[in-house]
């Protein structure tokens, strides 16, 4: 169901232009609506994690600039804006101003694939969680770029720990999502969530669904750099890892795409694996856009767990990091997947 | 391939600098780390980035001047490095002191150290990566801190003792905020082992981490629950007791593993221990006089003295030598932290850096104390 609005502004602009003309403005209003969204979502999440942070150490968080310190991010956007964006001497300067444009262009790929309601989907198309996949993976390269074009060593090392973290992780996260597609037999978003009508695929899929949660959680965390597996940053070790030389707004880019990037995860998973923007037992239905409503509660929920991990646990070490990937989380997730191809093959799904 | 390896692609060992500016280096301390890949070879300390000339200073104070100095050591154990100078002072000039006194000096003692281990504790999390535990040790230390306020006027470098006893007497709240403080750190201290100590990460991550035997550590000159950890007993308050040390009851915490994980647990088992000895002393305390009356003049008659106590990182120790006049005719520290910041290099052969810095957070140091 399209609903009216969209087809009013198309209609509305059909009547002034071309067809062509209607299509190419239409693309740069949805880019322009993306764009706000990543800011505004960034910003929203620096704020939630600033108070559940409080919320975890006893203390308040911000909460004086504006209802609730809303607009202390705003005021720190501000502020990052309109800083000197300074750089090394010695950095290979194409590089280093090149880097943080892979990590939100990347991101904005993603949150284009997310589907926040069931209007609200800017490219639903029947690749969706493999092209997710793919677009996430190249976001590595800013990381990884912004540590080598540094000539810091401090980044450097962050640099060579995304490298082995991000590659590494990579396959556990695509692993969990191939499983879920197996009990799905389909990779495009939208059609996943309709499956889901009956019953979210965390119950369909019941015992490796359950599995493939946990370790997409884990895999995931790795993949969006949080404690415990921030190595790439790790503040008591390397300072701010691979973008200590970054100010500015080059920062802000880091900062606000590894939000979002928590965000997409966090989508990805609902998607997966609690039914997307489908209301429990199909209450709100027949309500336009109250997908919206379920998909941000479900999301927050996913986003908090993100985020207890976050302010409880230490940071683990890069062999450690490593010995977990590749001889439990990938090993299990190889099981997992054939348990549940068996499973929907013996139709033992609910 | 192998060979195709070593012969295409060069690798060597290259040099870090870690600090003066660095959140792991708890203060300015510069470590410069020789490291093939992210293993570590060598670590070369790098100090006097705060040398205030301390122990220079104190020859031209008189013996009352210097104690406020003694603050400005190790901050987090300030009550014991002034205890430490009046009790020479005192046993220099057979003052004896009133058993009030000596019961104040040492319930607030161990108040410091209970206070010292867990900021110690927060900070360890902290350099591990668990952010939180800074907060939850600084809850606790808060506490603390009111205390000492409320009857010293001051919360950290309290200066509250003088040559002869106290500055004043205890605040008529103490006793009433002690008991509370008592209630409150016995449910948190198992937290803190739900928190961290029992967590598998934090386990993994010091476990078998940062080794030094036995024999090291005496070799070393390492003190305080650093070479507790390691099984050397070396406790001042049951070797060479001092205030009422001989007349409470109290183990001296000691495990052999030698490794992080040890000198973690020695800590923790150390405030359980502190708490103990606040237990039994909160109601005990004497009446009497809080201060006996000293000469305005203190000269200390020719000869060279020595006095230890036991700071919350370990034997601190003050020598000084006179020649009968009202100053020192020298004057020297022996700090915990530079002994224990020496086995560092040996602690640390062919750990990662992120060990390097878990080691350095279990040897607890403080920077100032190190460089006087």
């Amino acid at each position: 169901m399209v609903l009216n609005i969209f087809t009013d502004i198309h209609n509305l602009l059909l009547e002034y232009m071309s067809e062509e003309a209607t299509h190419i403005t239409e693309l740069i209003l949805i880019a322009a609506a993306y764009l706000g969204i990543f800011a505004i979502l960034g910003l929203l999440l620096v704020w939630l994690e600033r108070r559940v942070a409080g919320f975890f150490q006893l203390r308040l968080g911000p909460n004086r600039v504006g209802p609730f310190g809303l607009f202390q991010t705003i005021a720190d956007a501000l502020k990052l804006v309109s800083k000197e964006l300074t750089g090394t001497v010695k950095a290979d300067s194409q590089l280093y101003r090149i880097a943080p444009y892979f990590v939100i262009t990347t991101a904005l790929m993603s949150l284009a694939l997310i589907p926040f309601s069931q209007e609200i989907q800017a490219f639903d198309i029947n690749i969706g969680l493999f092209f997710l996949t793919s677009v996430s993976s190249i976001g590595v390269i800013g990381i990884f770029l912004a540590g080598w074009a540094s000539n810091n060593k401090y980044s450097l090392i962050g640099g060579m720990r995304t490298g082995i973290q991000m590659i590494s992780y990579e396959l556990s996260v695509g692993m969990a999502i191939v499983t879920m597609v197996v009990l799905a037999g389909t990779l495009q978003i939208s059609e996943i969530i309709e499956l889901q009508k009956d019953g979210w695929f965390i119950f369909q899929g019941h015992i490796p669904a359950v599995i493939a949660f946990m370790i997409f959680m884990i895999a995931g965390t790795a993949e969006s750099n949080r404690v415990p597996f921030d190595l790439v940053e790790a503040e008591s070790e390397l300072g701010a890892g691979f973008h200590t030389e970054y100010s500015g707004m080059n920062f802000a880019y880091y900062f606000l795409a590894e939000f979002v990037n928590m965000f997409i995860i966090a989508s990805i998973a609902v998607v997966l694996f609690f039914g997307g923007w489908l209301s429990p037992f199909g209450i709100t239905d027949a309500i336009p856009f109250a997908g919206l409503f379920w998909f941000t509660i479900k999301v927050i929920g996913v986003i908090f767990l993100f985020m207890w991990f976050r302010w409880t646990f230490p940071r683990f070490r890069i062999d450690q990091l490593l010995t977990l990937e590749w001889k439990y989380l990938l090993p299990i997730n190889m099981v997992n997947i054939v348990l549940m191809a068996l499973m929907v093959w013996l139709g033992l799904t609910l | 391939m192998e060979e195709f390896l070593t012969d295409q692609l060069k690798t060597q060992e290259y040099f870090l600098n870690m600090g003066p500016q660095h959140p792991a280096t708890h203060g300015v301390l510069r470590l410069l780390l020789k490291l093939d890949g992210e293993i570590i070879r060598n670590v070369d300390m790098d100090l006097g980035f705060i040398h205030r000339s301390i122990e220079k200073m104190c020859e031209r104070n008189t013996y009352k001047q210097i104690i406020h100095l003694t603050d400005r050591l190790d901050y987090l154990s300030s009550h014991m490095n002034n205890e430490a100078v009046c009790l020479l002072v005192e046993k220099a000039l057979n003052i004896e002191v009133s058993d009030r006194i000596k019961v104040i000096r040492t319930m607030m003692d161990e108040l410091t150290r209970i206070s010292s281990h867990v900021l110690w504790w927060g900070v360890m999390g902290m350099d591990i990566g668990a952010l939180t535990t800074f907060m939850y040790g600084f809850r606790e230390r808060e506490m603390i801190n009111d205390i000492f306020e409320e009857t010293c006027g001051a919360r950290l470098t309290m200066n509250y003792n003088v040559i002869g006893g106290l500055r004043y007497d205890l605040h008529e709240n103490f006793v009433k905020r002690v008991k509370e403080f008592i209630k409150h750190f016995k449910k948190k201290l198992p937290e803190y082992d739900k928190l961290l100590t029992n967590n598998v990460i934090f386990r993994k991550r010091i476990e078998g981490v940062g080794y030094i035997s036995e024999k090291d550590a005496v070799a070393y000159g390492l003190n305080g629950p650093t070479a507790r950890g390691s099984g050397v007993s070396c406790d001042i308050r049951k070797i060479h007791p001092y205030s009422a040390y001989d007349r409470v009851d109290f183990e001296e915490v000691i495990f052999t593993e030698g490794d992080s994980y040890a000198r973690y647990k020695v800590r923790i088992q150390e405030m359980w221990q502190s708490l103990s000895i606040l237990e039994q002393l909160v109601d005990k305390i004497p009446e009497g006089e809080y201060r006996v009356k000293t000469k305005a003049v203190i000269k200390l008659p020719e000869g060279d003295y020595l006095q230890r106590v036991e700071a919350a990182r370990g034997d601190f120790g003050i020598f000084v030598k006179s020649t009968g006049q009202k100053f020192p005719y020298r004057v020297k520290f022996r700090s915990p932290g530079f002994a224990n910041l020496t086995a560092l290099n040996k602690m640390t052969q062919g750990l990662k850096i992120a060990d390097l810095v878990a080691v350095l957070s279990t040897i607890d140091i403080v920077v100032p104390d190190i460089d006087r």
